[in-house]
Parts: structure tokens; sequence; C-alpha cells
């Protein structure tokens, strides 16, 4: 078997050992496993409403994915995607209730704010690590708390006391009466587009611009690439920053897209850390993460028809996802496995 | 309010505050010093809160003022059997150690929240009868000055976490097993030839660590929630692994600045009914430990140094 064979066979082996270990926590937990993902299933392509409003899951993931695959790439690991989406979502926002402007201004404007914010937030831990040689995954962590505190401060004082924003104004708005009536009513928006086009942009910078080598050379080895002449501290801090933009625009999904306001939090979303999963099942590369987004975003929002259809806590949805990374994390023993297995058979032959 | 009476008002409720953090970045300070990342202490101590508070319900009629105690051997168990997955992902597999961390805590509060909804049938356990009791030191509470501040309406729990702070620093730095753990956290090549198990010796640390996690994440729900939800846990862990940095890797350091984060945690909370403190927006609190922790790391407030094989998986025979 060749090596690009088992690279793309571990993701897959990845999912179906997740799907299994979650059929039998359901068995063993009295629930029936089949009624389980049939309601899986038909929370996910039951009819165009539900088709809709998966799509609008996968739109936040396809980006938060991208996020975490960019700064790996460059050999950072961003565990800030949550801290980042949150200050993206409240800049949006704020930018959609403060002003009131012609669309074609509008929209851009508040989209921007969320990618600025986003990549500040990331600019913060490239810094450290390129100045100080701070680890990015501690920085990250302690970011995503500040984010989550501070965003609710300033919640609090734009709306005066209250718990969430205003609502936007249209003219910042992603919602597409188009797409709406396309998909009876869902909340599918713009947004969708932006995503794809952004992981087109995280290729065409990762494979046609000096740039994108260069990330990648120090994201190899950093020694190697100094020593080519790259300026490695520089390096580390743009991967960062448009980790983080990226992370801002998951944001901006949300905030003119899904809900159309930003409303205090007393947790995270999650979605910045199901970003780790996305990009690590799509290995990193933009087609991967769609791929990646796609499958944890249906699973999401499929989860959710589960506790009506067949009486089974959402949570399941999430147990399968963590056991998913926790495979793909393994993936040394998995490609030992099937090297074992496809060795095996050869000397069959 | 005079200062004094400010201080018996908060340095009591600080040391509550602190006692689970001192536990959990513990714990966290035996996996790293033998090079295992451990992120996963967050979920480590929401399957410690969950196991703990399941079992003080399930029990409390039986064992009656002893559940609580007896919840935290419930809580230590099955903390300890999670951690396996991440030795055996970090260790045997190894598995990148962060994500398996990662995914260690969405696990965990995937599990536990799954778990309660199975049982209950609602989003959150019933309030646990047998708390944790508070109560005055005999003799030492009537000490003037330290009394009041240390001794007076205490948590046992609180003295345990301390005690078992002290207990670490001896057991890493005075016994043979502390030595042969921070040699396979700083060079595993060197302290394999020297005879040393590297796999084995991070085995034992993770499991630590995760022992210690779930005393902590129990102590945690059954002295301040009192029941167990999604939000019940809500980055305790990860602020008992800024304690543990902001310590620089050291027993006692990691106490120290999980006191000093139970300070900030307890401010935060009970500063509204405080003169001055009351003036300072909560939210400049609420970050301190974040914020300080990165000043920490960055060399602001004396360098802080990772264990130098921390997060490297150890392959035999690689240079």
């Amino acid at each position: 078997m060749s090596n690009r064979a088992t690279n793309l066979l571990v993701p897959i082996v990845s999912v179906v050992l997740g799907l299994i270990v979650g059929a039998i926590i359901m068995l063993v937990s009295g629930y029936s496993p089949i009624e389980g993902y049939a309601a899986l299933w038909n929370g996910i392509f039951g009819d165009l409403y539900t088709i809709g409003e998966t799509l609008r899951q996968i739109t936040p993931y396809l980006l938060a994915g991208l996020a975490v695959a960019f700064a790996f790439r460059s050999g950072l690991f961003n565990i800030g995607v949550e801290g980042q989406l949150i200050v993206g979502w409240f800049a949006a926002a704020y930018v959609g209730v403060a002003v009131e402007l012609p669309k074609i201004i509008h929209l851009p404007l508040a989209i921007l704010a969320a990618a600025v914010a986003g990549a500040l937030w990331g600019f913060v831990p490239g810094l450290l690590k390129a100045k100080f040689r701070v680890h990015e995954v501690i920085v990250t962590i302690m970011m995503n708390y500040i984010a989550l505190h501070v965003t609710n401060a300033l919640i609090r004082t734009v709306s005066e006391g209250g718990d969430r924003t205003e609502r936007i104004f249209a003219s910042a708005s992603l919602r597409s009466e188009f797409l709406e009536n396309l998909t009876e009513f869902s909340r599918l928006h713009l947004g969708l587009l932006l995503a794809l086009i952004m992981v087109a942009v995280m290729w065409f910078i990762l494979e046609k611009t000096t740039l994108g080598f260069e990330l990648k050379a120090v994201g190899f080895n950093q020694h190697a690439s100094e020593y080519a002449g790259m300026n490695v501290n520089k390096n580390i801090i743009m991967a960062m920053v448009i980790s983080g933009a990226f992370a801002g625009l998951a944001g901006a999904m949300e905030a003119l897209g899904t809900f159309e306001y930003v409303s205090s939090k007393g947790g995270f979303t999650g979605i910045g850390f199901d970003g780790i999963a996305v990009a690590l099942l799509g290995m990193n590369t933009p087609l991967g993460v769609i791929f990646g987004a796609t499958l944890f975003g249906s699973l999401k929002y499929g989860a959710l028809n589960m506790p009506n259809a067949a009486g089974i806590p959402i949570e399941i949805v999430e147990i399968v996802i963590a056991v998913i990374i926790f495979f793909v994390a393994s993936g040394y023993i998995i490609r030992l496995l099937l090297l074992r297995a496809a060795g095996k058979k050869k000397e069959a032959k | 309010m005079s200062f004094l009476e400010i201080l018996y008002f908060i340095v009591p409720s600080a040391i509550f505050y602190a006692a689970p953090l001192i536990l959990v970045a513990i714990g966290g300070v035996f996996s790293e010093r033998s090079g295992v990342v451990n992120i996963g202490l967050e979920g480590l101590m929401v399957i410690g809160a969950f196991v703990g508070i399941l079992f003080n319900l399930l029990f409390a009629d039986t064992f009656g003022g002893m559940t609580p105690w007896l919840a935290l051997i419930a809580a230590m168990v099955a903390a300890l059997l999670l951690s396996l997955l991440h030795a055996v992902a970090s260790i045997s597999f190894r598995a990148d150690q962060v994500v398996s961390g990662v995914a260690i805590n969405l696990l965990a509060i995937a599990l536990a929240l799954y778990l309660v909804k199975s049982i209950f049938d609602k989003g959150q356990t019933d309030f646990i009868s047998e708390r944790f009791a508070r109560y005055n030191v005999p003799v030492l509470s009537e000490i003037p000055v330290i009394g009041p501040l240390f001794f007076t309406s205490v948590y046992n729990t609180s003295f345990f976490a301390i005690a078992v702070a002290f207990l670490a620093w001896f057991v890493i730095y005075k016994t043979p097993f502390g030595l042969r753990l921070r040699a396979v956290g700083e060079h595993p090549m060197a302290a394999d030839t020297m005879g040393i198990n590297v796999a084995k010796m991070r085995y034992v640390a993770v499991m630590i660590s995760g022992a210690l996690a779930g005393i902590g994440g129990a102590i945690y729900a059954q002295t301040i929630t009192g029941d167990f939800g999604h939000a019940t846990i809500n980055g305790q862990g990860f602020m008992a692994l800024a304690a543990m940095i902001f310590g620089k890797w050291h027993p006692l350091g990691a106490m120290g600045a999980a006191l000093f984060f139970g300070f900030a945690q307890s401010l935060s909370i009970v500063g509204s009914s405080i003169p001055v403190i009351q003036e300072i927006p909560n939210v400049f609190l609420l970050i301190l430990p974040y914020v300080l922790t990165i000043f920490a790391l960055a060399g602001f407030i004396g360098r802080a140094n990772a264990p130098k094989a921390n997060g490297k998986p150890y392959i035999k025979g690689q240079r």
C-alpha cells in the first residue's frame, strides 16, 4: 500500500471507528444505535430546511478549520481559534449595529472588522512566540479566556447592562432571500460562499505565493529556513495573524449570518475547538478542511434531531467527534496496523 | 470596614477557591515533569466532578457524613482511568499530546453530560445533600489575627490540598522516584541509558495527574457548586494549568500560584461588597490570572522554563 493511500485511510478509519464507538455507547446505555443514527441522518438530510441549516452549520466550521490548518502548516498549534472567533463575532456585530451605511460598504466593513479583530488576537501569541519563544499553545488558551471575559464586558457596556446587542442593520447582514427561499426558510446565508472563497485563498497563499512557501518551510524546519535567509520571526507572526483572521471571519458568520447579534456567553461556542478536529481530519489541506468541516458540521447539526426522534442526548455526537480526534491523533498506530495488514496480504500472495 | 476585616473576609474565601486548583495544578506538575503535556486537566476535572456528585447522590443515605470523602475516591478512580487514555495515546501511540489532551477535554464533558441526561433526564444533576462542612479549628481559631484568617469556617479539603502540595514537593525533590521523574522529563534518552523505564515513569506520572485532577474536580463540585451541569468546571482545569506554569512547574510554586488565582477569583465574586475593589471593573479581576500567566511565560515575572522534553514522545533508539 502506498504512503499516500495510508495517509488517506487514517482519517477514514478513524471516522468509522468513532461511529462504532458511538454505537457501542448507545447500545450499552440502552438506546438503539440504528434509531440513533437514523435520527442523525434525518437531522442532516431530512428535508430542504435541514439541509440548509446543515450547510449553515458547516460555514463557520470551514473557517475555523482553515484557521487551525493554516497555523499547523507553519508548525504552530493555534488552540486560540475559539477566542479569535469570539472577538471576531463581537467586532462584526458591533460594526453591524453601531453605524448604518450602504450595504456595499457596511457589509465588507463588518466582515473586515471581524478579520482584523481575530488577526489582532492571533498577533499577540505570534509576537510572544517570535520574540520570547513562548509556546503558543498556552498563550492561546489564556487568550481564549481573556476574549470570553472581555467581550462579555464589552457587550454589557454596548447594550447598557443587557446581555446581548441589538440586531444588526440589514445593510450588514449576510442573509439572502434567495437562499432562504431555496431551503424552506433556513438560516443559510451568503457566508458559505465567503468561506469557500477563503478555502481557495488559503490554497493560493500556501501553494502560489512566496509567503506561503516560506510559511511551509518554517513549519518543516525552522533552522533550515533561517539558514536559507528567511525571516522566521516574521513568518511566525504572519502565520498567526492570518490564522487569526480566518478565525475572526468564522465569528463574522455567526454575527452577520446566523444570529445577527452577539450575546454574552457563559462558556465557549466550541466551534474553535471543533476546528482542531476539522483541520486534523483534513490533514491540514484546504480540500481536506472542506471534507472535515462537512462531516463535523453535519454531525453537529444532525445531532439536534436525536433527542426528539430517538430520545438520545445530543452529546453522543460530541463523544463520537472526540473519539475521532483521538484516533486521528493516534495515527501512528493505525498506520502501523494498516501496514501490517497490507504486509500480510503481500506475503499471502 | 477596616483593612483587617476585609482580610478576614477575603482570605478564607481565597483558600476555599484555591483548594481544587492546587490539587489539579500539582497533578499537572507530575505529568509535565515527566515530559507529558496534559491539556486534558480540564476534562479530568470534569469527570472527577461528575463522578463525585453522582456517587454523593447515590450513596448519601448509606454513608452519611463520610459520603463526600468517599466520593473523592470514586472521582479519583474515574479520572485515573480516563487519564490512562491520554497516557496510551501520548506515550505508546506517539500521538500529539496537545491533540490528545483536547480530545480528552471534549470526551469528558460530552460523556459526563450524556450520562447526566441518560440518568437524570435533564441537563444537570440534583443538588447533593451531604456537602463538605465548614468548621472552626479548635484552639487554633482562638489565636488573634491568624485564627480568623486561616482557621475559622474552613474546609478540611483546603488543608488536604496544601498537605498534598508539600507531599508532592517531597516526592519530586527528595525521593529516587522524583529524581527519575524529573530525569525522564528533561532528557529521556539519558534516563533510559541509566536503566530507567521511560514509558513506565510517564504512565505513572500521567495517572497521578489524573487521580489528583479527579479529586480536585470532585472537591470543586462538592464545595462550590453542589451539583453537576455543563458549566460546573468551566475552565478551572485551564486555570490550574496556568497556575502550574505560573508556579514554574514546581509543586510549591504551583500551590502559591493557585492560592493567588483563588484570591483573584474570590475577589471577582465577593469584591463587589468591598470598598476600593468594587470600583475596579469585574472583568479585570476575571482576566487577571490569564494575563499574569502570559506575562510569566514572556519572562516579565522571571522566566518560566518548561521541562526540556515536555511534549515530545520518546522513541527508543532515535537520536
